[in-house]
């Protein structure tokens, strides 16, 4: 893009990719990998939410993770967090540098330790880090708590007398604790119930606002990455079939397979036709991807050429970029 | 909680009257019979009474002739008068004979626990965070081979080694030649160096299991996904380690310590056996061989008072560390 120097990136992703080894046989011998992220680049502006959807198993949590390094070691491509490696870090660095950058996890239930009570969840890694003085510590935890809509007697409470969303809540009070800039929201309402899920937009929406906060919202659930994205991304398999503003995703779907996800999106019009694309048969094995377009086996604008070849990223508008056959004369190559 | 306590002992009571029931009708049933040895000795001696003489005399003075229920409620009536009789085969009060030999297993027991915890936890945390690195197989290799070690071929090989090839222990007995003469503090090393060997033996053989045990605890507890949070707050590797895994592992291990404290004593049979120490282990297998009802009685009903007791403790215990069950 022409204007991406005046743009201020908090996170920038090339070509990433990470596998998984799989082991096999008696000496446990790396036979093959699983590519769960197969390298794919985007761009976020500071401030602003992308949105990351696909299928389950495409890779959006790997790709949370693997951008936190939460995950080990990625296996290629590089992310920028503000201009520097995020795998250039040191352990110390690194655990320093986690106060900005933050997650959300998908089951409130099982990611909050059982054995701790709320307050020290919240507070633990705030002392840790000294982000406040000692002396405000107790104050601090109570002003998070209750920005999250926690009540401070709570504080001495423990996980499991909380509701889902009572949790979520939990999960995102300590994740603002550290007052990050940048917070990977990995499927945090797909676990809840819809009236619940509402209250969490909600509630993220707003601290977005008073604390000028990035998101990556990972998700499934297209009209709730409606309501909250800039930027939405499209996975398929490891890959970004398509990325673009979200007006221009959900308008104007370039992409067979981001058509087919939208066509499934319930509409609340009874009377409204439904034209559903149906994808046949399910998604292929990570660990041994068609060749050529990846989603050529279930694509209904299937051709020959996509069956060798990797499509090539174009960008048909303005910030509005596809992988397909389909548009391989139209708008100008993307380098990645 | 006093309430659950208070119903947790009327059921452990309940319980123990059953066991002690069972293992009386046991006794019974054993076909070594004391009395019947008695008497087929007495019969054997010059100008002497006919075994059926005998075995009728004999019969009633042991209080043999009363059936298993009638036998049963009689030493239970005495028993709850803390009156357990005399050991037939030993020929002191049963209490005596098993305070004179229980302090000894309690105290071997107690300090190879206490050596088998301090190893074997922090083994397995290494091992765990260190999963299918060479430092892991190497202790796993060591445990396994420590826990499928034979006692009594382990033991061997240790008095081989110790104590006929480099002579720096006796090869039997819990005191010395001259253990008289010394002043009491060097009668108290007399009698550590005597217990060295037979502890080195049950801390080796029972390292392995905890050592799994912790290790498989602890990586399931690893691979949760408040580990990942806890990771994510950006703690120390340290921190997330001890503060947020240890503290999950350590439930399943209170549990399993608890349930071993009544081991402690039961004795060791087979090193107290071997490096002839007379400790509650080999005492209370003599005399079950030998058919001695009181002692035996008296023994086994006190290690399930232990058990139901280590349970009790246990499950109290588990409140203690984990607020879930603290609350309902």
């Amino acid at each position: 893009m022409a204007d991406n120097q005046e743009k201020d990136y908090i996170l920038q992703v090339k070509n990433l990719k990470k596998y998984y080894p799989i082991t096999g046989g008696f000496f446990s011998r790396v036979i093959g990998h699983v590519k769960a992220v197969d390298g794919i680049s985007f761009d976020i502006e500071r401030g602003t939410t992308m949105g990351l959807v696909g299928e389950s198993g495409c890779g959006k949590s790997t790709t949370g993770r693997t951008l936190l390094r939460l995950d080990g070691e990625k296996t290629d491509g590089s992310v920028l967090f503000n201009g520097k490696e995020v795998y250039d870090f040191s352990k110390k660095e690194m655990n320093d540098k986690r106060t900005e950058m933050q997650i959300i996890f998908q089951d409130p239930f099982a990611s909050l330790q059982p054995r701790m009570p709320v307050g020290e969840i919240i507070g633990e890694a705030v002392r840790e880090h000294k982000i406040v003085p000692p002396e405000k510590y107790d104050e601090y935890v109570e002003k998070i708590m209750d920005e999250c809509g926690l009540q401070s007697f709570q504080k001495e409470r423990y996980p499991h007398e909380f509701s889902g969303g009572q949790r979520q809540r939990i999960c995102i009070a300590r994740a603002i604790a550290l007052q990050p800039e940048f917070i990977v929201c990995d499927e945090p309402v797909s676990a809840l119930d819809v009236s619940i899920q509402a209250q969490i937009i909600n509630l993220l929406k707003e601290l977005q606002e008073k604390r000028n906060l990035t998101y990556l919202f990972i998700s499934h659930d297209l009209s709730v990455v409606e309501h909250i994205s800039d930027t939405v991304g499209v996975m398929y398999l490891g890959n970004m079939v398509e990325f673009g503003k979200t007006e221009d995703i959900f308008k104007n779907p370039l992409h067979p397979y981001t058509q087919a996800l939208l066509s499934a999106v319930p509409t609340p019009d009874p009377k409204a036709k439904m034209d559903r694309i149906v994808l046949e048969g399910s998604i292929p094995s990570p660990a041994n991807p068609p060749k050529g377009c990846k989603f050529h086996t279930r694509c209904s604008k299937c051709m020959e050429c996509c069956k060798c070849e990797v499509p090539e990223v174009r960008e048909i508008e303005p910030g509005h970029k596809v992988a397909c056959h389909l548009y391989k004369d139209q708008g100008k190559k993307v380098e990645s | 909680m006093r309430k659950y306590i208070i119903k947790r002992i009327l059921i452990s009571i309940a319980i123990l009257f059953v066991v002690s029931f069972l293992i009386y009708l046991l006794m019974r049933c054993l076909p070594t019979s004391y009395v019947e040895n008695l008497a087929r000795q007495k019969s054997m001696q010059p100008n002497s009474k006919s075994y059926e003489e005998w075995m009728q005399q004999l019969s009633a003075a042991y209080g043999m002739d009363k059936g298993i229920f009638s036998g049963f409620f009689t030493w239970l009536g005495n028993a709850l008068h803390f009156n357990f009789g005399d050991s037939w085969h030993y020929t002191v009060p049963v209490t005596q004979k098993f305070a004179d030999t229980i302090w000894v297993s309690v105290y071997m027991g107690a300090v190879s626990m206490f050596f088998e915890i301090i190893i074997a936890i922090p083994l397995g945390i290494y091992a765990a965070t260190h999963q299918y690195q060479k430092s892991d197989y190497i202790i796993s290799v060591v445990a396994i081979a420590g826990m499928s070690l034979p006692t009594f071929f382990f033991a061997s090989l240790l008095k081989l080694v110790f104590c006929v090839k480099l002579g720096w222990f006796d090869l039997f007995g819990l005191t010395g030649r001259n253990y008289e003469q010394l002043s009491s503090m060097g009668q108290i090393m007399d009698k550590a160096q005597h217990l060295f060997l037979p502890i080195v033996v049950l801390v080796v053989i029972s390292i392995g299991s905890l050592m799994r045990y912790t290790r498989t605890n602890m990586l399931e507890v690893l691979g949760q996904d408040y580990i990942r949070t806890a990771r994510a707050k950006g703690l120390s590797e340290k921190k997330v380690i001890y503060h947020h895994a240890f503290r999950n592992t350590l439930i399943p291990l209170v549990t399993i310590i608890g349930g071993s404290l009544p081991g402690l004593f039961s004795g060791a049979l087979i090193t107290e056996t071997l490096f002839g120490i007379n400790g509650i282990g080999y005492t209370s297998y003599n005399a079950m061989v030998n058919g001695d009802i009181p002692f035996s009685m008296f023994y086994l009903v006190f290690i399930a008072i232990l058990t139901l007791a280590g349970n009790l403790i246990s499950d109290i215990l588990y409140a203690v560390v984990d607020p879930r069950v603290r609350v309902s």
